[in-house]
Parts: C-alpha cells; sequence; structure tokens
C-alpha cells in the first residue's frame, strides 16, 4: 500500500546540514496497523509527512497505492491526498470558524461532490465516531477527546485507503486515548491501512507491528 | 477669471469681468445658445417687525435664469422689458419668503419686500440655492439694470461673471475657439490701462475646470495631474494598508491552509478562496461606506449646516467607486493569497 525506498531527509541551513530520515525503505501492506515510535527528534513526524505527501523527500522513492510518486507537482499530489489518504494530527488542526460538519466535509469540497452528498458524508462518519449529536457546535464547544473524534470523521469521510496519525492520543488523558485508539483500530478492521506515530508503548503493542527509529534511522 | 499683467508679471490685475465687457463681447458670441450674466453675491440688510435679515444678494439679466435650472415656487423670472424699464422687481428665495413675509404660505408674488429703503415687487420666489453654488447663490436676485449693479462700469475687471449654455455638449471646444478669438481680435486700448497690461489672459472654462483653476496658477493639465497623484496617494496608501492587513489576516489562518491542502485542496483553489473572500469583504466595505455617505448627506442636508443643501448620490461616481472597491479587493488580495498558496504544508501546520 505504501512503499518506501531509500527515504532521506535533510535539512540545510547555512550553517548545518541534518539529516533527519537516513536511507528508510518500508513496506506497508494494505490493510495493516503500523505504529511508528521513537525518541522525540529521531524523525517520526518527518517520516509520516513524507508518506503522507506532506513533505518532500530529499532522495529515495515513495508509491502509495501502486502510483509512484516521481513528480511532486501541486496538482498532482493534491489530489493523491484527497482521494488516497486521510490524516489525524496530534494538536486536531480544526477550523475553528467552521462548525464540527464543515470541518468534516472539507476532503469533500475539493471532489465533484453536492452540498447535499457532502452533508450525508459528513453525517455518517461522525456517526461511525459517535458525534453525530454535535454537527452544528464549533470547536471551542468541544472537549480534546471530541474534537479528535471530530478529527478522524474528517480523516475517513472521503472513504480514503490509508490513515495517517500523527501522535493522535498526544493530548488526551488514558481513557480518551484508548477510546480514539478503539475507534482507530474499528476503522483498520473494516479495511483501512493506519500508520500511527506514537509515543505510548501500550499502544503500540496494540498494532500489528511496530517501527523504532532513533536518529532517522530505522532500527526495528 | 480675467487676469492682466506687465510682461514681466510683476503688476497683476485679477477678477471677474465687467458687465460692459460681458454683455458687449461674451454676450455677442454666435456658438452659444444662450449666456446669462450675474454678478458675485454682495450683502445688505432688510427689516422685519424691527428685525435685521441678513441678505446675499445678485443682479442678473434675465438669459441667467435660462441657463440656471432654478425651482419657481411662485411667478417667474423679470424679463428684458422689466430690466430696460429699470423696474423695481426681485426674486426671492423660499428662505427669504418665510422670513420676511408671515403669511408667506399664501403667495406673495405682487407684495413688496424693502431692501435699503428701497420697495421692490416681487414677482417670483424659486427654490433656494446652497452657498456652496457659488455662482447662483443668492437670497435675492434683481435685475442688473437696479442701483449698486454697478453695471455701468467702464473697463474689464468688474463683479460680473458670464454662464454660457451650449447648444450641445459637443459644442464647447467650438465655444471656447470662438471666445479664444475674440479675445485676442479685442482692442488692447479696452484693457491695458494706458500701456500699465500687455497680458491679458480670460478663458472660457467649464465650472470643473474653474475650480481646479482656482487653487493655483498652472496650466489645467498640471493641475489634473497634481490633483490626480493626490487621490493616487489617498487611494494608494489604504491599498498598501490593506495589503499588510490581508497578509497578517492570512497569515493567521497558515493553519487553515495547512489543513486544506493536506486534504486536498490545491494551491489554486485556495488562491481563488482567499481572493473571492478578500473582494467579497471589500465590497461590504464599499456597501457600508454608501450607507455610510448616505446618512451623513441626509445629516448634512437636514442640519442647516449649508442652507439649501441638497446634497446626493451620483449614480456613476457611486458605480466607479464600486468598481475601485472591486479592483482594489482584488489587488490586495492577489498578493498575500498567491503567497499564502505557496505555503509549505508542514511549515503552514506547524503555525
Amino acid at each position: 500500500m505504501i512503499i518506501l525506498e531509500n527515504i532521506e531527509k535533510v535539512y540545510r541551513t547555512s550553517s548545518v546540514e541534518t539529516l533527519a530520515l537516513n536511507k528508510i525503505n518500508l513496506h506497508i501492506k494494505k490493510g495493516e496497523f503500523v505504529s511508528i515510535m521513537g525518541p522525540s527528534g529521531c524523525g517520526k513526524s518527518t517520516l509520516l509527512n513524507i508518506m503522507g505527501l506532506l513533505d518532500e523527500p530529499s532522495n529515495g522513492k515513495v508509491a502509495i497505492d501502486g502510483n509512484a510518486v516521481t513528480k511532486y507537482s501541486d496538482q498532482y499530489l493534491s489530489q493523491l491526498r484527497n482521494q488516497k489518504l486521510g490524516f489525524i494530527f496530534q494538536s486536531f488542526h480544526l477550523i475553528n470558524d467552521l462548525s464540527v460538519i464543515d470541518n468534516v466535509e472539507i476532503p469533500l469540497l475539493y471532489r465533484s461532490s453536492t452540498a447535499k452528498e457532502r452533508k450525508e458524508l459528513a453525517q455518517e462518519a461522525l456517526e461511525k465516531v459517535g458525534l453525530s449529536n454535535r454537527m452544528k457546535h464549533f470547536p471551542k464547544q468541544l472537549s480534546g477527546g471530541q474534537k479528535q473524534r471530530v478529527a478522524i470523521a474528517r480523516a475517513i469521510v472521503g472513504k480514503p485507503e490509508i490513515i495517517l496519525a500523527d501522535e493522535p492520543t498526544g493530548n488526551l488523558d488514558s481513557v480518551m486515548g484508548n477510546e480514539i485508539l478503539g475507534i482507530l483500530q474499528k476503522l483498520n478492521e473494516d479495511g483501512a491501512t493506519i500508520v500511527m506515530v506514537t509515543h505510548d508503548d501500550e499502544m503500540a503493542k496494540k498494532t500489528h507491528r511496530l517501527i523504532r527509529l532513533f536518529d532517522g534511522a530505522q532500527v526495528q | 477669471m480675467l487676469t492682466r499683467t506687465d510682461s514681466a508679471g510683476t503688476t497683476m490685475s485679477s477678477g471677474p469681468g465687467s458687465f460692459q465687457f460681458m454683455n458687449q463681447y461674451v454676450k455677442a458670441l454666435k456658438t452659444p445658445e444662450v449666456v446669462g450674466l450675474c454678478s458675485n453675491f454682495g450683502f445688505s440688510n432688510t427689516y422685519v417687525n424691527g428685525n435685521k435679515i441678513k441678505l446675499n444678494t445678485k443682479f442678473t439679466n434675465s438669459d441667467f435664469w435660462k441657463v440656471t435650472d432654478f425651482d419657481f415656487l411662485e411667478g417667474k423670472p423679470y424679463n428684458d422689458q422689466q430690466i430696460n424699464n429699470r423696474d423695481y422687481v426681485a426674486v426671492i428665495t423660499d428662505g427669504l419668503r418665510d422670513q420676511y413675509f408671515e403669511d408667506g404660505d399664501h403667495g406673495v408674488v405682487g407684495k413688496y419686500i424693502e431692501v435699503e429703503s428701497i420697495n421692490y415687487r416681487v414677482i417670483g420666489v424659486v427654490r433656494g440655492s446652497p452657498a456652496t453654488r457659488l455662482y447662483t447663490y443668492s437670497d435675492i436676485y434683481f435685475p442688473y439694470t437696479l442701483p449698486k449693479s454697478n453695471y455701468e462700469d467702464k473697463g474689464v475687471n468688474g463683479s460680473y461673471v458670464a454662464m454660457i449654455l451650449g447648444k450641445k455638449k459637443a459644442d464647447l471646444k467650438a465655444i471656447q475657439s470662438e471666445f479664444d478669438h475674440m479675445i485676442t481680435q479685442l482692442p488692447p486700448s479696452l484693457w491695458n490701462d494706458g500701456g500699465r497690461f500687455s497680458v491679458l489672459k480670460v478663458n472660457a472654462e467649464t465650472f470643473f475646470d474653474h475650480a481646479i483653476q482656482s487653487f493655483g496658477s498652472r496650466k489645467t493639465t498640471q493641475l489634473y495631474t497634481i490633483f490626480g497623484l493626490v487621490l493616487v496617494m489617498i487611494i494608494g496608501l489604504p491599498t498598501v494598508n490593506l495589503v499588510n492587513v490581508n497578509v497578517s489576516r492570512i497569515l493567521e489562518r497558515a493553519s487553515e491552509i495547512g489543513v486544506r491542502k493536506s486534504f486536498g485542496a490545491p494551491a489554486r483553489a485556495l488562491l481563488w478562496q482567499f481572493v473571492i473572500e478578500n473582494v467579497f469583504i471589500t465590497l461590504i466595505g464599499g456597501v457600508l461606506a454608501l450607507v455610510l455617505s448616505l446618512i451623513i448627506i441626509e445629516m448634512i442636508n437636514s442640519s442647516g449646516w449649508i442652507a439649501y443643501a441638497d446634497l446626493a448620490i451620483n449614480p456613476t461616481v457611486f458605480l466607479i467607486s464600486v468598481g475601485v472597491c472591486f479592483l482594489f479587493g482584488l489587488l490586495s488580495g492577489v498578493i498575500p493569497a498567491y503567497r499564502m498558496s505557496k505555503l509549505k504544508i508542514v511549515e503552514a501546520l506547524k503555525s
């Protein structure tokens, strides 16, 4: 589903060159639930961003669901992100000026769909995360757990095959964290391929496979 | 404005024209349809029940009423026969009627008004014009042949203005050329004051050009350029400010840009989103400006700050303003929106 070959990411400033990722090779199969762990600054999020086509590797190749990413044109990447990928961020990244349902509809705005279709799909996604009674609320009226559930609904509304979660439970207490993990596990059972960055060993143990990074290199 | 100078430009005599000059030379022009003559307004007093009423007075010919667009509430203007007969008649404004005549509502034509110990028969009542219309404003209008009009003064300078009505708008150039030609044909003895002056400058100008000329002695085109530059500055500075405000406004939404891009928004879609938002906000500003203008105009009109003020929104000027709003909305939105749409997703999400 996701293939990374010899991925390198180098951050350059005028005086320093930092190797954030060093020759990463990964093959994530369809339907897998993979967690990525490692100390802070080891390149976990950078790796996830490259998988999600949010960032460009300095070297190496990325392929998403058989689509080799050879050109990083805005139009091509936008389409791939919109059709194939869904993102969940640690700090939710909801748009405060939009209601819950409008936030969830965002990925559908960049597809050819009618307002009615968008609304139906967003309602369906919110039902899946147990928030159908909060559709008209605004993010500021929600708890952290509820916000993350909205973020999950937004990630799955377009029915992407891959969900990339960057520390989705990082800002939540353990009860909320377990609830969110439960939702992700359910989505995985329904067929979604999930890659999750986490610091929590217990969470990682509940996934199919663990990838450990250290100083930008894969150690497990 | 009639200006005479010596060749070195050190001595100058400048001011309106005399009645004789206007009547003999300007009124004789062939291309205009009508030439109205009137004096600048003067000052006088009248009394009613022992209370003084300060008056502005004006002397005119009969064509003055053809060139202007006064609304006669009662009666009619004086004609050439009354002027030639030196009839003591006057046209007054509704404001003066209400002050002077206690039962003014029942008609005052035929009644007499005493100004400086002379009784004038009221033959017409017009709706007053605001003082901002310098050349038509007055409280009372007299035939030019009545006392204190100075219509028999010799020389070219005096206190009279000619208002020329063309047969059609396109005749303006022809009128100006005929006027310029007439000026070149004037006998120098008429204006050179025994050799004191050697240059005579006088133009037939549109009201707007004349108003612009009153700001300086430069050429009209130079003045237009100066006014244009001032306007560009007045409009340009807020535009630059608006661009900065928009940059910071859109920067605050960097995270939103990151989110939208993560979920598949192409840069072009974001560019359009921000430009359309900006144009919309600017147009709302334009509508607010229109509403505020209407309120302020209504306040000025009803406040009495300017007597007889009848300010109104000019639809053409308003439509141009909406166009300018639209243009600046576009300009001030495109630059920041373009920059933001090019923002890297990872950086946008971090902010």
